[in-house]
């Protein structure tokens, strides 16, 4: 039974070494699962409870109080439409609703080819560029629902 | 390393630093925070680098923190040698070759896209950048070095002077420098404006065996990024201001926590704290002193309560983000119990100035009861985007028109404080901007957002906006403000869609004064506020959605309508093309029809005919 309860199942033997595995570790923990495997997959979710000695549900009832985590599989490539302040007086809804329209998803959802999420978020931090979306790490300014569309055009058929 | 050795560093810091300013080689300085890098600065970068390589030019490519006109990204400076740096603005890949030719092949200054020179005396006709109206009116203290360093270069900071305001604090005792801080009036950025000395001495006399510094850079106000600007630009700046920090309350550990949202920031900490060690700004002895401090890194995880202190600590100590009741304060009773401080970024980044310049010099700017400069992110309609820094006291309007450069439609509103604060009509641009005037206008202060609105925004919208944001991000623990702000975006959403009565004016007055008075934390406390100023200010507003039902912004999707203006529309087929419904139709050359029923009100045809301007203005929105 060796390494029954040990993290190294999961693939995430590498938090041992970057963790001193104490109870204030576990939200940085999470973050580093969900760097590695994308979302937090329940197994994930066993192991971390079995490693930091705190209870699955414990675990899940902090993992939901915060937006960051994520349950399913993440698509391909990921679209987040920021509605901050500055970006909401500038036409952000426009630009959701466009990239709604041309991905056909609700915000929040994954393209059933798996290819692509839609998310909102709450400011990038580039405000007086707004309205801003990033797609996968990069952010694009000053958007219309003209370039949002262009943007995923050209990235469907690239 | 000692404060000798450090001296020793810092001369020769300063002899690099000499060297940049008398350079030999060519220098391209490039604005690479995450505004310019947003505005396109890595595209630009790269072709400065293929034209140096292709014409073998000997040229140096150093990246500097965002200088403040974020509206002028991305902001491109050459530096001949035995020349001033001169900026371009909004410069595009293509735009580069021109500019560069200019310089290397026909040794003129570049005309186009030319925003000015850094040099202190007159050059060529040239004007300087400073002298920009965004520029002219600030003073920059905490943000000096932003846009002007390189922030991953602790040379660059050592030669501007850092860490000699930490030297200076491990010569005194720590009630000398507690002294200097309470003289200096500085009050925390960081929102409540809490006199920043009063809050240390309780720390301090708290008796523990552990105290707790925590830079709280959560910067959760949606719309505002002076944090994170000054952390890419200066990180140094707010590392060095922890150390003062500590050194004064007693604390050993440190921890900055920090929103996700923000990876080039965090990139620029983790790899300022690597420097620090390397010279022995961090861990043991420090500088051969007695007094020892670490920092660890903390990412938020996406939640905006976790501003709020004790949500904080909570979330630090890997439990749910949510508030408790104070007291006990944390300066009594933080983290894992042991007395904490919590500052903000910019709090910090200004320690090492005071420490540094005294606290008479930092008192000299500010009004009587608010002190120093404070920050600002100035967005929204206002023309001249980007991140600011003024003395307390200077008045909305100079703000807004002097280094904003007024608004494109007519002016409307500011909000200041973000989803807690208020929203202030045109009678109160003549209100000083500190913690005071603001509250009495019935806004706050906040963090530092500014955003401007116009004519083109409805003010009921923006209200329902920022219900529903704090409405989102509320924890979830006290009723006031789970329960009683989801009625109040029930309510407002009511008005928005043209559904509204006007007895839900005075429902909204009414719960908005419950969820103040009842909430648990700040969140909630303030959460009304946006709305309650916005129904004192903008009344009539509210009642033309609910009379006359009708958004005079012409924003309620509920309230407008899109039309083609048949004798307008020249049948371009534009905005066939782009209508994702399928809603507008028609043959070329032939008015187009829009059909109602299917129109979702995206406004890309709208905005595909003003873009074209083919048919210019042919279909309009109506309310
Ligand atoms: C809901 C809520 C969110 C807050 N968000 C922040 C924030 O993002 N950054 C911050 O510095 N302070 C925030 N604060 C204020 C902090 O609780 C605290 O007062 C501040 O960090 C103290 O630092 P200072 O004394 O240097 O201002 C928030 C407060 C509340 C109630
Ligand atoms: S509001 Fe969109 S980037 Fe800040």
């Amino acid at each position: 039974m060796k390494g029954r309860d040990s993290i190294s199942e999961g693939g995430l033997s590498e938090l041992r070494r970057e963790f001193r595995g104490e109870r204030g570790d576990l939200i940085p923990v999470l973050q580093r699962v969900q760097e590695i495997q994308g979302y937090l997959r329940p197994e994930a979710i066993r192991i971390v409870s079995r490693w930091l000695k705190i209870s699955e549900n414990e675990i899940f009832g902090v993992a939901t109080f915060y937006a960051q985590f994520r349950f399913h599989p993440p698509g391909l490539h990921h679209l987040r439409v920021c509605l901050g302040t500055a970006c909401h007086v500038r036409g952000g809804e426009q630009i959701l609703l466009t990239a709604q329209q041309r991905l056909g998803v609700d915000t929040g959802e994954t393209t059933p080819d798996g290819k692509y999420d839609l998310d909102r978020v709450a400011c990038l931090g580039c405000c007086a560029l707004a309205p801003v979306v990033a797609f996968d790490q990069k952010v694009h300014s000053q958007m219309s629902v003209l370039k949002i569309q262009r943007i995923l055009d050209e990235h469907k058929s690239a | 390393m000692n404060t000798r050795a450090l001296d020793e560093r810092r001369q020769k810091a300063a002899s690099k630093w000499d060297e940049l300013q008398n350079n030999r080689v060519p220098l391209i300085y490039i604005g690479a925070a995450s505004c310019g890098l947003a505005a396109g600065a890595a595209e630009v970068q790269e072709v400065v680098e293929n034209y140096l390589k292709k014409n073998g030019i000997e040229g140096r490519i150093i990246q500097v923190g965002c200088i403040g006109p974020c509206y002028l990204e991305p902001l491109m400076d050459v530096q001949m040698p035995g020349k001033p740096r001169i900026s371009y603005s909004n410069v595009r890949p293509s735009d580069v070759p021109l500019i560069m030719e200019s310089f290397f092949e026909k040794n003129e200054v570049a005309e186009s896209r030319l925003a000015g020179h850094f040099g202190d005396a007159e050059f060529d006709g040239v004007p300087r950048f400073f002298d920009m109206p965004m520029l002219k009116p600030q003073v920059r203290i905490v943000l000096r070095n932003c846009g002007i360093i390189d922030p991953d270069d602790l040379d660059h900071c050592l030669a501007r002077d850092g860490y000699l305001g930490l030297e200076k604090c491990l010569s005194m005792s720590w009630t000398e420098v507690l002294e200097i801080i309470k003289r200096s009036g500085l009050r925390g950025r960081g929102g409540a404006g809490f006199p920043t000395w009063k809050k240390w001495l309780t720390c301090r006399e708290t008796p523990s065996d552990q105290r707790y510094l925590i830079c709280n850079a959560d910067e959760g106000d949606p719309g505002a990024f002076m944090n994170r600007s000054l952390i890419e630009g200066d990180p140094h700046a707010v590392l060095e201001g922890m150390l003062i920090a500590a050194y004064t309350i007693g604390a050993s550990q440190g921890y900055i926590y920090i929103r996700a949202e923000y990876p080039l920031a965090i990139k620029r900490l983790k790899k300022a704290i690597v420097q620090m060690r390397g010279v022995g700004l961090l861990g043991q002895d420090i500088l051969g002193s007695e007094f020892s401090f670490d920092i660890r890194i903390k990412e938020g995880a996406g939640a905006f309560v976790c501003g709020e202190e004790t949500a904080l600590i909570a979330s630090i100590e890997g439990k749910r983000g949510m508030p408790r009741t104070r007291p006990p304060f944390p300066a009594v009773s933080g983290l894992h119990g042991k007395p904490t401080i919590i500052n903000n970024v910019e709090t910090l980044g200004t320690l090492p100035h005071i420490l540094r310049n005294g606290a008479e010099w930092y008192a000299g700017s500010g009004t009587e009861t608010s002190k120093g400069t404070k920050t600002f992110s100035l967005v929204g309609k206002v023309r001249r985007t980007g991140l600011i820094e003024v003395p307390l006291g200077m008045t909305l309007r100079e703000v807004v028109f002097d280094i904003g450069g007024g608004t494109l439609k007519p002016f409307k509103a500011v909000q200041t404080g973000g989803p807690s604060g208020g929203c202030l009509s045109e009678e109160f641009l003549d209100t000083p901007i500190d913690y005071e005037h603001l509250a009495e206008a019935g806004s706050i202060m906040g963090s530092g957002g500014l955003i401007v609105v116009d004519s083109d925004t409805c003010i009921v919208d923006t209200a329902k906006y920022f219900l529903g944001f704090t409405q989102k991000e509320s924890c979830g623990k006290c009723v006031p403000c789970r329960v009683g702000t989801r009625h109040m975006v029930k309510l407002l959403e009511k008005i928005c869609d043209g559904r509204g009565e006007l007895a839900d004016l005075e429902k909204l007055e009414k719960l908005g004064r419950t969820i103040k008075n009842g909430s648990l934390c700040g969140l909630g406390a303030t959460a009304p506020n946006p709305a309650l100023t916005s129904l004192k200010y903008f009344r009539s507003e509210f009642i033309s959605h609910i009379k006359d039902k009708r958004c005079p912004a012409i924003v309620c999707k509920s309230l407008v309508n899109y039309r083609v203006v048949a004798g307008k529309c020249t049948g371009c087929q534009r905005c066939v093309s782009v209508c994702p419904t399928g809603a507008i139709t028609g043959p070329r050359s032939e008015p187009h029809n829009l059909d109602r029923s299917k129109c979702i009100k995206c406004r890309s045809c709208y905005e595909i005919c003003r873009f074209d301007a083919i048919a210019g203005d042919a279909i309009i929105i109506e309310s």
